[in-house]
Parts: C-alpha cells; structure tokens; sequence
C-alpha cells in the first residue's frame, strides 16, 4: 500500500526552514539555468530571423562577412539579370547593392562608443526584403544625408532620435525614419543612401559589399548558385540570408552554451549537494516515525517512493520558483559586440514556456537525483532498534 | 591547539554530512574560479595593456584605414617615442573556424613597441630577413601543430586567396595574461601582393617617454589632423581596450549576479547543517558547559567547525579551477584568447569562503554560547 502524499506535504511543512534552504538552491541554480537558454534563444533568433525566407546574399567568394566583401557594379549588373529573381510589373529585378561599414556611436547604457553597422541601400533595399518596414517617419531621400535607423539602434546610441542630427564620418546627418525588421540583427543597424555612404567613407562608387535579391522561389537556390557561381565574369558566393546569419552568430552562440552550460552543470550539481544534505538531516531525524510506518506494514518499496516524491515535490516548488523570479528578464533588451560581424546586436532574452518547462524538468531531475539516496536509507531503518530508541 | 582533535571530532559525527557540506564549498569555489577566470579572459585587455601606449586609429572607425605617411608627421609630436603600424588581415588556417589574430605588421618597430612579448633575437633577425616569414604565438602554433621553419597556407578574406608563410619564428609572454594568439608578418609582404587599399594601415602604436602627458600628446596628435581626410582618434591602449571590453554586455554583472546566487545559496547549506549539528549536539554542549568550558570556548569552537570547512573545502575547489584551466583554453579553441584563474582572485575567493563560513556558522554558535545549562540538561 503506498503512503498517502499529503504525509509529505505536511512534513515539508513541518521542517519548512531546512525546507526552504532546499527549494531556495534549486530555485537559484533554476533561474541561472532559465537565464541562459533564454539569452541563447534571444539572440540564436535576432540572427537566424534576421533572413527573410526567400531571399539570397550574394557575396565575394571567400569573404567571411558583408564587411570584408567586395562586388563591383559590372557584376551587380550580371546578378540581376538572372532569370530566378523576382521582377516587378516594370520588368524590374528585386536586387539590392549595398555598401556595409561600421561607425562609432555612444552607447547609451555604457556610455562608450560601440560599434554599428551601417549599411548603405536604395529604396530597392526595402522593397526586396519583405520583413522589413518603415515603422515611423519616411525612408531617407536618395543624395540627401539622411538616415533611417533600426528600432534597436535608435534606442541603444545617444543621438539617433527620430529627427535628431547626429555626425559621423565627417558628414551631418539626420534621422528622418525608424526601421522595423521584427527583432532581428536589421534592427540595429543603421541605413542611409549608398552613394553618400561611399563618398563619406572615401570608397569607390562603383563596389559593393554585397548584394541581395529575392528569388521565385526558393527552390531555384541551387540553380541560381549554379548560374552564377559557373559565370567566368564573377567570383562570388550565393547564401541565403538565414544561412548567412546562422553562420554569423555561431561564434558567439557557441560561447554563451558552453559557459552558460558549464556554469549550470556545476550549480546544478551543488544544488543536489545541498538537497541531499537536508533530505538526509529530514531522514535521519524522523527514523522513528519510519520505523512506525514500517510497523504498521508500508513496504519498504512504498518509503522509498514515498521519500523520492517529497523530494521531488520539494525540487518541483523550487524549479517553480526559479522560473517565477526569471520572468521578469523576459522582453528585456540587451546588445553584445558580435565579433564576427564585429558590430553591435540588440536582442531579447526569450523565456518562452518551453524553456521554462526545461528549467522544470532540470529542477525534478536535480531532485530524483538528490531524493535516491536518503530515499534508501529511510527504506533501510531496521524497525525493532529505530523503534526501541526513545 | 589542543582543541584540535575535538573540532575534527565534531565535523566527523556525520560522515556523509561533512562530505556534502565540503563538497558544497568545493563546488562553489570552483565555480567562483571559472567565473574569475571567465572575466579575467575578457577583460585581459585592459589589465595587460601598456600604460605608455597609445592607440591611433580613423575617427569614423577601426575598419577605416589610415595613410602610412602620417608614421612621420606622428613622430614629429612633442613626446612621442617610437611609433609602429599594423594592419588587420582576417585570414584563416584550411577552415573557416579556424579564425585567430593575424595581422602586418612593421618589422622595424613592431618589436620594441610590445617589451611583454618574449622572442629570440636569432629568430627575429631570420624573420625580417625573410620576406614572406611570419611569428606566431606559442598557444596559435600549438592549436594548429606548427614547428619552427614550417610552410602553412593562410586564406586570406579581406584580400583573397591563399597566402604563404614560413614560421621564423615563435614568441611567448613574458607574464602569463599576455596574449599568445596572434600571428605577425610583413607589412611590406602585403603590401606587395595585395590589389587594393595600397599605402594605409589599419592603425598606429605610439610609444611615449612621458606616460603622465598621456592625454595631452593623445590630444595633440588628433589636433593634428584634424580637418583632413582622414582624422584619427587617439587613446591610451587602455581605453582602447576598455571600450572593446565594455561592448561585450555587461560581463561583470552577469558574473556578480551568478557569484551572488550561488554564495547565498551555500550560506543557506551550511547554516542549516551547522544548526543542525549544533541542535543534535545540545546534550553534549550542556554537559561540556557543565565541566567547566566557557560560553566563549564554545562559540569559537562551532565557529572554527564551520571555518575549517569553508577553508578545506573552498580552497580545494580553487586548487581545482586552477587545474582545469589549460583544459579549458584548449576546449575554448580560441575563442576568448586566455583562461587564467590569478593568484589575487585566487586570494578573494578564499576570503570569500571563510566570511561565507563564518556569516553560516554565526548563529548556531551564538545559540550553543548561550545555552543555559539548566535547560539544555532538562530536555534529555
């Protein structure tokens, strides 16, 4: 016959202050655990979401990023003649050239300058990207500098206000538009016309970074990489954009799992530590009224789940807990240097209810492992001798 | 000293329970070591960089180049020592992911300009006699299983295509925060075979005689281009290296905050174990009173029981963290470029255990001081 689990409640109650030391670690290894997926999710889903779905980066074969890339305007002109892009009613390709530099702006919460990329486009730009819209104010006009910056940017630099003047690169410019690009990398850049952007950063008129283009579909990926890749007159490499941002941001995503990871291991374990250390205290002090069960004909299989499900109940409050006092980080925005791309990314930590779940499970598992040991010793009280002492 | 033999009496009551309370120290401590470590690799740059050093690079940004004329109109400034040039390469080795520093640089002052780097003179002098040689760090050559005299491929991304170069030779630090990563090779090499961006750099070093006129030189230099075309922004290498930090979040209060959880975390533990034991013990306490130890006898004794796990068990843990430390920087592969855990944070977290140790062994102490005989014996 198994034991009743209110037993368990009411003895987690009665000792709720060596109770409370157990839920209040496993509580806190929890939140740290929470914590970290939820910065990995945050920013694994700026990047990779920062592609639309149907478009393709072309690039210089070879070059790691935008930044170091080159394309001149003889190949642009090849690009968009393939037959896999998209056209509008004038016949006219959806593909964007654009120039891809970084500027110096004031970080507002560190006040020190931080890096931004600043991606010089055409009206094109806008119309080849489906994800990306105007959310205030007007798209910059063409040979006036103007810029137009993302939401993320125009929160974190100190000047980028909506119709404020900022100067970099030696040109005045000023903000006359907000960018919405849903969350992603795009949303903390900034852009402002090409040809302007050329002349301040002293490049040639006639090179690119990059180029982007929305295809037909996306299935024409390989015969559009095919096409261009096999073309004498160009060296370029064909990505699409999802592609080009997983890979951007596989350096920095790799270093937050494997410390947030390396960190929560080691927690974890202490945690169980402490777990034991007061579910065996729990054990030991009431050998007795074990004992007596075990008299009154519970198995030992019946304790031994008995103590497994108190200790469970007790991870269980505190992974509970853990993920409550997370929360709160949920939507929060936060910006990191990406050294691959060697500018500034806003992102949101994203507790979601699947992570929150993990958080759950990993705080049950802590207390199985936890709840095993003083499980089987409360299995093992021999009765005749617990019962005899006073 | 006598009491010796009664305080590892009293931690050894219960067997499991010393070693889960020891365990505890030992896992926080070890933990407090990795996250030493962790800030230290990020911020390494600040620590290490040299107080009479400048930075000088374009005023847009650092991916801006600069004209190699302004080395002279550089030295021409009142207090200026030594200036030397570099420019960044971003090549890598067979894979993409096998990403780490290289850069040109100038062979004639390169050298002087960093005194914590540690290499042969022989090797230097094959390195600048040889054009297409290069020197690379002790950590770099061991990640990739470079010996001295080797002909590696490096592809380049910037300016494509693959390059070669024969190691000449291989530098250490002189202290064990320097950077071992990085890869230097002739600035004339590249500019020789590379199509575009001839005649820049991507930044210059400046060696002052005077570290206290820092800011002063730092100002004059950049009055000095001011309104040309490409105007520079001058700082110490500090703060050059303190605004890198600085962009990569908040490090130091990701690391507070976690160090935060788990210390509290532990002060819990071990409270509750040493009542615990304390509890168990009121019998014996009475009758020790009873025989004549003082309350403070008693109260230095339940305290130097939670000391001497704090100690043994913390600096345990530290010991560790410092042991792990090479596995660490080899699983990192380059990543952050050193994992140290120094001596002086070693220091902190020791101190940090035994006030942890203490703060949880204050109350259950204060208790046993307190004890009234009379009642105590009762109870039984």
């Amino acid at each position: 016959m198994a034991i009743p689990l209110v037993y368990n409640i009411r003895s987690v109650r009665e000792r709720w202050a060596s109770s409370l030391v157990a839920v209040l670690g496993i509580a806190g290894v929890v939140a740290v655990f929470v914590a970290t997926l939820a910065l990995a999710k945050g920013f694994r889903s700026a990047m990779v979401e920062s592609g639309s779905p149907d478009t393709v980066l072309i690039r210089r074969a070879g070059s790691n990023s935008e930044m170091e890339s080159g394309v001149d305007l003889d190949q642009v002109k090849i690009i968009a003649d393939a037959p896999e892009i998209v056209r509008d009613s004038g016949g006219v390709p959806y593909s964007s050239a654009e120039v891809v530099v970084i500027a110096a702006f004031r970080h507002r919460k560190s006040d020190a300058d931080a890096l931004a990329q600043v991606r010089g486009v055409t009206e094109r730009a806008l119309e080849t990207r489906s994800a990306v819209t105007v959310a205030e104010g007007r798209f910059f006009r063409p040979g006036l500098p103007e810029l137009v910056v993302g939401r993320n940017a125009e929160e974190m630099y100190v000047g980028l206000e909506l119709g404020s003047r900022v100067k970099f690169g030696g040109q005045d410019w000023e903000v006359v538009g907000v960018l919405d690009a849903g969350g992603s990398a795009l949303d903390s850049e900034i852009w402002c016309d090409a040809s302007i952007l050329q002349q301040t950063y002293d490049r040639p008129q006639n090179i690119f970074s990059s180029v982007t283009a929305r295809l037909n579909n996306m299935g024409d990926l390989e015969a559009f990489k095919d096409r261009l890749t096999s073309d004498p007159r160009l060296t370029v490499q064909v990505e699409s954009e999802r592609d080009y941002y997983r890979k951007q941001s596989r350096l920095l995503l790799s270093l937050i799992t494997f410390l947030g990871g390396l960190v929560s291991l080691i927690m974890a374990l202490g945690a169980v530590f402490g777990a034991l250390n007061v579910l065996l205290a729990s054990v030991v002090s009431r050998l007795r009224e074990l004992a007596t069960m075990r008299a009154l004909g519970f198995s030992p299989a019946a304790l031994v789940l008995s103590m497994i499900f108190e200790s469970l109940f007790v991870s269980f409050i505190g992974g509970l807990l853990g993920c409550i006092a997370i929360y709160p980080l949920n939507g929060l925005t936060t910006s990191t240097l990406n050294f691959q791309t060697f500018s500034q990314v806003a992102f949101d930590f994203m507790v979601t209810p699947t992570l929150m779940a993990v958080g759950l499970v990993f705080a049950l598992g802590m207390g199985f492992v936890g709840g095993l040991l003083p499980s089987i010793r409360a299995a093992r009280v021999p009765v005749a001798s617990a019962l005899r002492e006073l | 000293m006598k009491f010796l033999p009664l305080i590892l009496k009293g931690l050894l009551r219960k067997k499991v329970r010393a070693l889960l309370t020891l365990g505890s120290f030992f896992l926080a401590l070890f933990l407090f070591g990795l996250l030493a470590a962790i800030q230290l690799a990020f911020l390494a740059g600040i620590e290490i960089a040299g107080a009479d050093r400048l930075v000088l690079i374009n005023r847009v940004s650092l991916i801006q180049p600069l004209p190699i004329s302004y080395k002279e109109r550089i030295l021409q400034v009142d207090g200026v020592e030594a200036v030397s040039f570099a420019t960044w390469f971003g090549g890598y080795y067979k894979e993409q992911k096998n990403f780490f520093a290289n850069f040109a640089v100038d062979t004639d002052t390169y050298l002087e300009m960093y005194g914590e780097f540690d290499i042969p003179d022989d090797q230097w002098e094959a390195f600048k006699k040889d054009r297409e040689g290069c020197i690379v760090g002790k950590f770099t050559a061991d990640r990739f299983g470079w010996k001295m005299g080797d002909r590696i491929p490096i592809t380049g991304t910037i300016w494509t295509g693959t390059w070669e170069f024969n190691i000449r030779g291989i530098y250490a630090g002189r202290d064990e925060v320097a950077d071992e990563t990085q890869f230097w090779f002739h600035y004339d090499y590249l500019e020789e075979r590379r199509p575009w961006g001839k005649g820049t750099v991507g930044w210059y070093m400046v060696k002052l005689s005077d570290p206290e006129r820092a800011p002063e030189i730092a100002k004059a230099i950049d009055e000095r281009f001011a309104n040309s075309p490409f105007e520079t922004k001058t700082e110490t290498e500090k703060a050059f290296n303190t605004g890198f930090a600085r962009q990569m979040a908040n490090i130091q209060l990701i690391i507070l905050s976690v160090g935060g959880v788990v210390f509290f975390t532990l002060l819990l533990v071990t409270g509750s174990t040493m009542s615990m034991s304390v509890r168990e013990r009121t019998g014996e306490f009475a009758v020790m009173k009873t025989l004549g130890f003082t309350d403070v006898s008693i109260l230095l004794l339940v305290l130097s029981e939670s000391l001497a796990f704090a100690l043994v068990g913390g600096s345990a843990g530290l010991f560790a963290a410092k042991a792990m430390m090479p596995l660490l920087s080899k699983l990192s592969a380059g990543l952050l470029p050193i994992f140290l855990l120094s001596w002086s944070s070693f220091g902190l977290g020791l101190v940090a255990a035994v006030l942890v140790g203490l703060a949880a062994g204050a109350i259950p102490a204060v208790l046993a001081m307190r004890l009234r005989i009379v009642d105590a014996l009762r109870r039984i």
